[in-house]
């Protein structure tokens, strides 16, 4: 009996979020033609979601692994600029090709990562204090490198990261047809995933979700995806942003719930010390979760950087409260050991969606941090409320 | 004489154990009276019912106290009365200050605000009345066990006590400590203040009790008086019973030299130059049960931690062998490698995931096992935990249930089938059967007969001394990180290992 309250749990707790999620875009939608402004899913604005929240999602997708580890990072924001600074600095001044730049870039956020990650693991410093440190020194470290000026503005080359779109290949441009051949591919692949867990499921002797709801959220999802593509392929295409997402998000996805390594993250947050005494080098995961932390970081340094085509010294502020809300939004627990990627996609989705959406209504930065703090608040107590029940 | 206390006929139960059936204890006006007895007897709950950690009402029997009939509804009350327990953990704040320690709760204040220089005075004077010479500013947590456990009855004598309870207070103690603070029992006795010690220590006992009162599972067998009290008698009356439990019939058939462990030594991983383990050597043979005695904190898990991957201890020193052959067990990895699985005694902290599926418990070991290429086969994951479940019979409507829902039983069965999935030649079970129910306990004991039979060794660390008699083919008996004895089959009786401990303790007294 158990068992099957906790996997409807656990189902209204990731179909809660789609919900929820589907609930704000459908609200602003109705908010934004009441002001008589023009539609709100539009293409644009569809194309804007990603290409401004990028950063986010794959700040959150490393925050992921080291909250359900047991930690915090609260340096991601200053090592974002500062990467971005020193990707400006060796494109602008030293003049190096972006195929240089990127692997070099991600080299010195995994040192920065490294770095942290060495006090936390091996000392057992609490991370909060050591990215509390790295969140200053990075930031200082910015201003360092900066000298307190933008550089910029960068090759075309290297702005592509972050506004190109996909070419399109067909050659039919209005729509753009691979983005439409894409889109099929990858609801065709949803679908295929989503229906191959089910017959695991149902082979494990899982209580499976009910029929009804399966297909229905399926279905939401399929069309979602596809009023998406469509929307996107009749503008100018996938954002290149995008395109590198999906890829880190499935790469992600599998590596949590898929490997040995990623599994060994979530017992280390479960129990660190039933997690040692099981023969898990607790302390290098650890470790490597900070590292793999720097390198998201760098990659969202440059992609802020090459978006705004100028590295300054005030980029990234925030962006690590945006990657932690979006974490615990998206169901991670507080203590670590549980939470999952797709959960941390929509949690930051949801941050993206209200953010254009109380933009585009207008609504002032004052009140928008103030609903973005309840939201957060909101998301946490429906977790707590659910696991009380 | 007149009697302070008289606890008549006390019985508690708790779901489904009966740990106190009609206990009886006197204590005298001025005396101090022991209470011996097994781990587990129940000496501690009869304190706690004592000391109001349950309230009246919550057992049957009456209390008189100085007259009365004492009804105490918390700590608090009974403290209010006199009656001051301090317990085996002591429960001092380490970061504070003696003086802000001993007015803990009762701060010296008026209306609020603290009167420092007024709590220092007074700590002075309560710090000299139990010779402990420190300022009253001392932080706590950096003076010794000794000198805490002193502090705590400098607190139980702020409160006005007149029935002193000190749960085994030298368990922990080094030997001087131990003799500071027996001379400070004696001096309070003479100062009036009525006390009760708890210990295992018959040297102690002899020293410094007037009567002693021997219980045994939950029933008080006899109090004695001073001239009385002997070492034999003591023991018989601690474990004198027959076998409470039933033990799964099975035939030693031990093969050859499994595991060995030779002068193995380790200290303390904090206090520096704290031997824990000393010089221990042992061996088990395959298809083999040896059982591990000893009181708690003799260093039986320390040292079965400190094999396993180190998991104990440093400056680790010693050899162990599997098969003959030395091996290297310096991380849990390679102890498991090398074929050794150690089941803690607390599996909630340190054996299970609680809050994951039982069917990720069981992999957690050998994702390895698994996997392919690193990528987990969630099938196989599935299939083998199944299998588990049928094989040692865990209760669950799914290997999908979360092990926090399971019964302890069912729990230790899940930590069980994580080792197995390692196939292990060695087991080492440290107190298989704690908090499990009786019939839980003999599906566990059938499994350990299992094991054995698969030509697996088995290492049971265990306090209860009837489990160990029932199913070990021999025992080690543990006093002090030191291995005082070996008993076969056919050897072992409680009272010869009670006898192996006490004189142990005693020779530690005498040299």
């Amino acid at each position: 009996m158990a068992d099957k309250q906790s996997s409807l749990g656990g189902h209204l707790r990731e179909n809660g979020m789609l919900l929820a999620l589907v609930a704000i875009v459908a609200l602003f939608s109705i908010l934004v033609s009441a002001q008589g402004k023009p539609m709100f899913l539009q293409a644009p604005n569809i194309t804007n979601i990603f290409l401004q929240n990028g950063h986010v999602i794959i700040l959150a997708l490393g925050m992921l692994l080291i909250i359900v580890s047991g930690h915090i990072d609260l340096s991601v924001g200053s090592v974002a600029a500062f990467t971005g600074a020193v990707a400006a600095y060796l494109t602008v001044d030293a003049g190096l090709p972006f195929w240089l730049v990127i692997p070099l870039t991600l080299i010195v956020g995994g040192l920065i990562g490294a770095a942290q990650g060495y006090w936390v693991a091996f000392w057992r410093i609490p991370s909060f204090i050591v990215t509390l440190a790295g969140m200053m020194v990075f930031r200082g470290a910015t201003l360092l490198l900066l000298g307190g000026q933008n550089i910029g503005p960068f090759p075309k080359a290297f702005q592509s990261m972050s506004s190109g779109f996909i070419p399109d290949l067909t050659g039919l441009m209005k729509p753009h047809g691979l983005t439409l051949i894409i889109t099929a591919l990858v609801i065709a692949a949803v679908v295929w995933v989503g229906l191959r867990a089910r017959a695991r499921d149902a082979e494990f002797g899982i209580t499976p979700e009910p029929t009804g709801l399966f297909w229905g959220r399926t279905a939401i999802i399929a069309a979602a995806m596809a009023f998406v593509g469509y929307q996107l392929a009749s503008f100018r295409g996938l954002p290149n942003v995008l395109v590198v997402l999906a890829i880190l998000i499935v790469l992600y996805a599998f590596f949590t719930e898929n490997t040995v390594q990623g599994r060994r993250i979530y017992a280390v947050g479960g129990n660190e010390k039933a997690a040692k005494l099981s023969g898990i080098r607790t302390d290098r995961l650890v470790f490597f979760c900070f590292v793999n932390m720097g390198v998201l970081a760098a990659l969202a340094g440059m992609m802020v950087t090459a978006r705004l085509n100028s590295a300054t010294p005030k980029a990234g502020t925030g962006f690590e409260l945006d990657a932690i809300a979006a974490v615990f939004i998206g169901g991670a627990s507080m203590t670590g050991g549980s939470g999952k990627i797709i959960g941390v996609v929509i949690g930051a989705l949801i941050m993206g969606v209200m953010n254009m959406g109380m933009s585009i209504l207008g609504i002032g930065i004052d009140y928008q941090q103030m609903i973005k703090g309840l939201v957060l608040l909101a998301a946490v107590i429906f977790d707590v409320y659910n696991k009380n029940k | 004489m007149t009697t302070l206390l008289e606890m008549r006929e006390i019985t508690k139960v708790f779901p489904g154990v009966k740990a106190l059936d009609r206990v009886s204890l006197t204590v005298e006006v001025g005396e101090i009276h022991a209470i011996c007895g097994e781990n587990g007897a129940g000496k501690s709950t009869l304190m706690k019912v004592l000391s109001g950690v349950y309230p009246h009402g919550s057992y049957d029997g009456d209390i008189t106290y100085d007259g009365e009939p004492l009804a105490n509804r918390d700590i608090r009350d009974s403290e209010h009365k006199g009656i001051i327990i301090i317990h085996q953990e002591l429960a001092l704040i380490p970061l504070l200050s003696i003086a802000e320690n001993l007015f803990m709760g009762n701060e010296v204040a008026t209306n609020g605000v603290i009167s420092w220089p007024m709590a220092f005075k007074k700590t002075e004077a309560l710090l000299r009345q139990v010779g402990l010479n420190e300022p009253p500013g001392a932080v706590v947590g950096k003076l010794g066990v000794g000198k805490q456990q002193l502090i705590e009855i400098a607190k139980a004598l702020s409160k006005n006590v007149r029935l002193l309870i000190l749960d085994e207070p030298t368990a922990a103690l080094q030997e001087a400590d131990a003799d500071r603070l027996l001379d400070l029992m004696l001096e309070l006795k003479a100062q009036g203040v009525t006390q009760i010690i708890i210990s295992h220590k018959l040297n102690e006992i002899s020293r410094v009790a007037d009567r002693i009162t021997v219980i045994r599972d939950g029933t008080s067998v006899s109090t004695l008086s001073k001239d009385e009290i002997s070492e034999d008698r003591i023991i018989r009356d601690m474990v004198g019973r027959d076998m409470a439990h039933r033990y799964p019939e099975r035939t030693p058939n031990p093969g050859d030299v499994l595991f060995e462990v030779e002068n193995w030594s380790c200290w303390h991983p904090e206090q520096a130059g704290r031997k824990m383990i000393k010089g221990v050597s042992l061996n088990v043979r395959k298809g083999e049960i040896v059982g591990i005695a000893g009181l708690m904190g003799t260093g039986r898990t320390e040292l079965a931690m400190s094999i396993f991957g180190h998991s104990y201890g440093k400056g680790h020193e010693g050899t162990v062998r599997m098969n003959g052959k030395p091996v290297d067990v310096t991380t849990v990895g390679k102890a498991i490698e090398a074929g050794i699985s150690y089941v803690t005694e607390d599996r909630k902290a340190l054996g299970l995931i609680l809050e994951e599926p039982i069917l990720r418990n069981i992999s957690l070991a050998n994702l390895v096992g698994i996997a392919k290429r690193s990528v987990l086969d969630k099938r196989r994951e599935a299939q083998v935990a199944e299998g588990y479940r049928k094989q040692l019979g865990i209760r669950t409507p799914g290997v999908q249930q979360k092990v926090v829902n399971l019964s302890g039983g069912n729990q230790q069965k899940v930590v069980l089938s994580k080792w197995l999935f390692t196939d292990p030649q060695l087991l080492i079970l440290d107190e298989p059967t704690r908090g499990i129910d009786v019939g839980a306990k003999f599906e566990i004991y059938t499994i350990m007969k299992d094991l054995a039979e698969q030509g697996r060794g088995v290492l049971m660390i265990s306090s209860e001394m009837p489990e160990l008699l029932g199913m070990c083919d021999r025992i080690y008996v543990m006093n002090e990180g030191r291995i005082v004895g070996e008993l076969g089959r056919d050897e072992a009786d409680q009272e010869k290992i009670m006898a192996l401990i006490v004189r142990d303790n005693n020779k530690g007294k005498v040299a």
